[in-house]
């Protein structure tokens, strides 16, 4: 069984990435441990996205290679390594018809995720929204349901990129939480930001 | 293999295809100019006539429209698996005039069919094929123009590419399908006689080298304009 | 297979609830179907002898209507990215995504095509050949639609190239399928073109799922 699995640690060995003909960084190299976060820092367009996405396997890098440790031994495939990411992107991902009971419900299923979904949504704040369809959230509701997909998706290593978008101080400090949750249970946390994470990470720039 | 990766190094195929190019041109202008000669002084067909003439125009032109398809695939190929930039270039270079082909071989088709046919046009299994596979072409370019990142631009035509040559054998057996079902009778079929053969062997050969040399000059035409776009963008 | 139920579903779901679900291409079909016979006069003679081929071209047109937005919807919201991570591969997911357009354009046209063929003065007989051809050939412009679908995914006028790349494509499947039913009205055996038809539709959605993941998986690279 995949999901759930224990990560050890994610090594990134001098990492190049291009679009087009442009280098977005070069040599990047970086390691993450069970248990710790790191922010990525950067002004728009220094790569922060890419990045997570070359992590995720959607892009693949020019040079160097990312190593992901686990109990059972250590791979660099990236299909393997797409099977440990929870991910929570710049858009939220969800659709304006479905309501916000099915899209959880949904997405558990598709992760083959047995959490619980009434009781993610009742921790997220959003329990009474759970028969609305999502065109009637708000921005930070949305963001919100996101979160709840990334909970539920029981995944170790969680890729957030912006993750305090779009989001009121109460849901700044519920990320804040849910990242020190996760890390405190031995889980990863990589997140593009601008803002200081509000945990005791390292970070790197690019 | 190796041998082929290091001439499909852009610069080796730009020294390459340099050395080449005046002979090929050279051999087009021969080729066509003598098939040409023989093909209009062959005795008139015991049952077409003159417009059996029209033949050496338009097989050949059929036969490079199917061809130039091949190096679209085989190119489309190369690029999947080995992510060989140069083949990128060389399949999309090849389509222009790959289409160009078709849109002759149909036009002279249609000439050919007019003294027989009586009409410009007729749903001849041949010529309907042809005017499907003009259309694959049309796609296919147009999915090329349509995407602005030369690199996913590339991969998405090259996986087209593909999927066009496993279903361009199943689009031409559906038409004779459908010819035999309606009952239509192509004229571009049976034995051809010994005197003829020489002209359209020729011209065949006149043709290829008028594709090879279109579709280099094509090649180092794109080559070029990306380095100067890599210079003026200050890339690597 | 849960996951698979599980986009399947929420496809489905999404078809019914958007415009773009089964009643706009059934209306769209529909419409086609009554405008040809004014387009080209009353006479049933005439009608009876192109139905098939008009109810198959209006058929495959239908089918291309909400195909464009066959990934791009998740491409755009960002879902593609979180359904490319979950357990299915990107095989599936594109097969769930055929099918899903399948349930929603393809199986709703050949469940009408009857009464369609009624205004057409179409024969019992050539009438039943036309509804096994419509359901076991339909599948396949789900299917190579997908493939262009795919390819055209990130592209924010796609619905416009869509059709040029893979109307030449889905040749096969009309000449078939129309095909049969001619050949049952000349007084031949409707068979022959069905078994075709069968094969083109099932190697295309055999192969067309592997083609058309790889387009998705270039495309989330972008």
């Amino acid at each position: 069984m995949v999901v759930g699995r224990m990560i050890t640690s994610l090594t990134a060995e001098k990492l190049a990435c291009a679009r087009g003909d442009r280098i977005l960084f070069e040599g990047l190299s970086f390691r993450v441990e069970a248990g710790q976060a790191l922010a990525v820092e950067g002004a728009n367009g220094a790569g922060k996205t890419s990045l997570l996405r070359l992590i995720a396997g959607f892009l693949s890098p020019r040079e160097g290679r990312l190593l992901l440790k686990t109990p059972e031994g250590e791979s660099s495939d990236s299909d393997e390594r797409a099977q440990a990411i929870g991910w929570l992107g710049h858009h939220d991902g969800l659709k304006p018809q479905l309501t916000v009971g099915e899209q959880l419900k949904s997405f558990a299923q598709l992760y083959r995720s047995t959490r619980d979904t009434d009781a993610v949504l009742e921790e997220l704040g959003l329990a009474r929204q759970k028969d609305f369809p999502c065109r009637f959230l708000s921005a930070g509701q949305r963001r919100r349901l996101a979160l709840a997909r990334l909970l539920v998706s029981g995944r170790p290593l969680w890729l957030l990129d912006e993750p305090f978008a779009a989001l009121d101080k109460d849901g700044q400090a519920l990320v804040a939480r849910l990242m020190a949750l996760h890390c405190g249970q031995g889980g990863l946390v990589i997140a593009a930001t601008h803002e200081p994470l509000g945990l005791s990470n390292a970070s790197i720039r690019l | 293999m190796q041998l082929l990766f290091r001439y499909a190094n852009p610069h080796a195929f730009m020294r390459l295809s340099g050395a080449l190019l005046p002979f090929t041109a050279a051999a087009t202008i021969l080729l066509i100019a003598i098939g040409l000669y023989l093909g209009f002084t062959v005795p008139p067909d015991y049952q077409q006539g003159m417009t059996v003439t029209m033949m050496f125009v338009h097989v050949p032109a059929a036969t490079m429209a199917e061809l130039a398809y091949g190096v679209i695939a085989v190119a489309s190929f190369f690029s999947l698996v080995w992510r060989h930039p140069l083949s990128d270039v060389a399949a999309r270079a090849a389509a222009p005039y790959g289409a160009l082909f078709t849109a002759l071989g149909l036009i002279t088709g249609s000439l050919w069919g007019r003294p027989m046919w009586g009409t410009w046009w007729q749903w001849d299994g041949r010529l309907t094929s042809f005017l499907l596979l003009l259309f694959v072409y049309l796609g296919y370019m147009a999915l090329w123009n349509a995407i602005e990142d030369e690199t996913r631009a590339a991969r998405a035509a090259a996986i087209l590419g593909l999927v066009g040559a496993v279903n361009i054998p199943i689009i031409k057996f559906s038409v004779d399908w459908w010819t035999t079902l309606h009952q239509g009778e192509s004229i571009i079929s049976g034995k051809l006689a010994p005197v003829f053969l020489w002209p359209l062997l020729v011209m065949m050969a006149g043709y290829a080298f008028l594709f090879v040399t279109l579709w280099m000059i094509a090649i180092r035409t794109e080559i070029l304009s990306r380095k100067a776009r890599t210079l003026m963008l200050g890339g690597p | 297979m849960s996951a698979f139920r599980a986009l399947l579903g929420r496809d489905l779901r999404l078809a019914a609830r958007s415009g773009g679900g089964a009643a706009l291409a059934l209306g769209f079909f529909a419409l086609v179907a009554t405008l040809v016979p004014l387009g080209i006069g009353p006479d049933v003679k005439i009608l009876a002898r192109i139905a098939g081929g008009i109810l198959w071209v209006a058929a495959v047109l239908a089918g291309l209507l909400s195909l464009d937005r066959l990934f791009q919807g998740d491409f755009e919201d960002g879902s593609l990215d979180v359904i490319a991570l979950s357990p299915l591969s990107l095989e599936s997911v594109a097969l769930a995504k055929i099918l899903a357009h399948w349930f929603s354009t393809g199986l709703p046209l050949t469940l009408i095509s009857p009464l369609l063929a009624i205004l057409f003065n179409l024969p019992p007989g050539p009438t039943l050949v036309l509804f096994i051809s419509l359901l076991i050939g339909t599948p396949s412009v789900s299917a190579v639609g997908a493939i262009g679908a795919s390819l055209t995914l990130s592209l924010k006028r796609g619905g416009l190239i869509l059709p040029l790349i893979i109307l030449p494509l889905l040749t096969p499947a009309v000449i078939f399928g129309a095909g049969s039913v001619a050949a049952l009205m000349d007084g031949m055996q409707p068979g022959g073109g069905l078994i075709l038809l069968a094969a083109f539709a099932a190697a295309a959605c055999l192969l067309s799922p592997f083609a058309a993941a790889a387009a998705v998986r270039l495309n989330l690279g972008g």
